[in-house]
């Protein structure tokens, strides 16, 4: 679970969250919303403690984000951009953060095979299309099998196949009891995996809950015209 | 901890060993000691030529191959962060696997022609060895100065520009600087003050460690000669060489501090 209170984020001047109130809960699929720069990416990267609070507090299944490393380990993250270093081979990138978490041997390698990477994973990085990459950063995230899976616009760059594969397999984790978060702009998407959606607009957020509640309360037929009418409504 | 550190370092090194570009440094290097030997012989004056080379090239090269190198490595960075590991963990693990590289690449260079002509002049083992340290000193001085650059700014092309100023005045520029505030100030005692100067650049004081070792006043410039007239050879060889070692313990330390705070 994760506990988000009074999370605000400001560059310079610029005040990305202006005091996040949020509750993830556990075993749900819950979908991060917003226009572009509503401060997704960066909440998302504040849990993983990349980015640090200008105040507020996020909790972690009762840990609070402050530093310390270890709470990491429950985590799988797939950022956004999958750029990883030129001269390496995917083989030699699973290798050393096998290496890195000190492999337990027990690894969830079922995407490696659903996504055909094997005939890939001998080849520099640099020769990998975008998507194959995207689908090297799936697997990476997945890999250690994570209570929590934190996913960045997960399906950009995968072809329909690819995407509707890593769909089922986070399914397949949420009926598995995993916490995911979702930050996406592709609404169809986040209605088809998430239970829960919070809105982002302006750096707060402006609606958390289920994504049929959010439906009823709008009276709108799907989350993209259900967004659209509360976004119409906080700007009126 | 150590052991997280080496193991980042050595898939980065692997990363960086493979890169044409760590290639091209070591084959000027090869080929400028090589060719040098050629046409002047193994004795001091190749030794001295490729000093100079050392001075020049080391600290360009490695500040913006290492600048250009930590910003590529965004996004892989981000993704080490997400993983249990500490921050200052990782931030050594990648000074490391750049560092270690570009002084393996430099030290090739220059060693493997001296080993095939069976080691070089004997009488100037001493000063090769020299160059070799001081080179390799001056790559772990500049590639965590590039650290700090990159991680100080965000802007790519700012960064680049700063480390390409830096170098400009540090390897170019320092000496005319010197001058001219010598001839500005002729009439009162300064030369303890400038003595302080050679302390604030690493290229300075690297190339004032070779020349005392090579013995030759005649190059050494002013802040050379002064920094001989006050502390003779041996002294001055010390105290030149702590120097560099805290112009790379003090930009490592800045470089952690800016890798903790930053958001990424």
């Amino acid at each position: 679970m994760i506990e988000i209170t009074k999370l605000t984020k400001r560059f310079g001047a610029h005040e990305v969250l202006r005091g996040v109130d949020l509750r993830i809960e556990r075993g749900r699929v819950t979908g991060i919303v917003g226009p572009n720069g509503a401060g997704k990416t960066t909440l998302v990267k504040m849990v993983l403690g990349l980015s640090h609070p200008t105040s507020g507090e996020i909790r972690v299944d009762g840990t609070t984000v402050n530093g310390d490393e270890r709470y990491r380990a429950r985590i799988g993250y797939m950022p956004q951009i999958a750029r990883f270093p030129e001269n390496l081979t995917a083989s030699e990138l699973f290798a050393m953060l096998r290496d890195l978490r000190g492999d337990s041997g027990d690894l969830d390698e079922e995407m490696l095979n659903r996504f055909q990477l094997e005939p890939h994973l001998g080849k520099p990085l640099r020769v990998l299309s975008g998507g194959t990459r995207q689908k090297v950063n799936a697997c990476l995230a997945l890999l250690f099998r994570p209570a929590l899976l934190l996913l960045d616009e997960p399906t950009s760059g995968l072809d329909p196949l690819s995407s509707a594969t890593l769909k089922d397999k986070i399914h397949a984790l949420r009926a598995d009891g995993v916490t995911v978060v979702v930050a996406s702009h592709i609404m169809s998407e986040l209605e088809e995996l998430c239970d829960d959606v919070a809105f982002l607009l302006d750096g707060a957020v402006r609606y958390v809950g289920p994504v049929a509640q959010l439906r009823a309360m709008t009276r709108q037929a799907n989350l993209e015209r259900a967004i659209a009418a509360l976004m119409i409504r906080e700007v009126a | 901890m150590t052991a997280l550190v080496y193991k980042i370092a050595r898939t980065q090194a692997r990363d960086a060993l493979r890169s044409r570009w760590i290639t091209v440094y070591t084959l000027f290097f090869l080929l400028a000691t090589e060719g040098l030997m050629r046409f002047s012989g193994d004795g001091a004056k190749a030794i001295l030529s490729l000093s100079s080379a050392t001075l020049i090239v080391v600290p360009l090269v490695t500040l913006v191959l290492s600048t250009i190198y930590v910003y590529n490595a965004r996004e892989f960075t981000e993704l080490l962060l997400a993983q249990p590991i500490r921050r200052s963990t990782l931030f050594n693990g990648l000074y490391l696997g750049l560092a270690v590289p570009m002084a393996a690449g430099f030290v090739a260079g220059i060693g493997i022609p001296l080993l095939l002509r069976g080691g070089g002049d004997p009488t100037q083992r001493g000063t090769v060895v020299a160059l070799l340290l001081t080179g390799v000193l001056l790559t772990f001085v500049f590639t965590a100065i590039a650290f700090a650059i990159a991680l100080g700014t965000d802007d790519r092309l700012r960064g680049l520009g700063i480390a390409l100023g830096l170098w400009f005045v540090v390897a170019l520029l320092y000496d005319g600087i010197v001058l001219t505030i010598v001839a500005m100030f002729a009439d009162y005692p300064i030369e303890r003050a400038l003595l302080g100067v050679t302390f604030a650049n690493p290229v300075d004081l690297a190339r004032i460690l070779l020349l005392l070792k090579l013995d030759v006043a005649a190059l050494m410039g002013y802040t050379g000669a002064v920094f001989q007239r006050f502390f003779g050879g041996p002294l001055g060889i010390t105290l030149a060489s702590t120097a560099l070692v805290m112009w790379v313990v003090v930009p490592v330390a800045i470089g952690t501090r800016q890798f903790h705070r930053k958001d990424f």
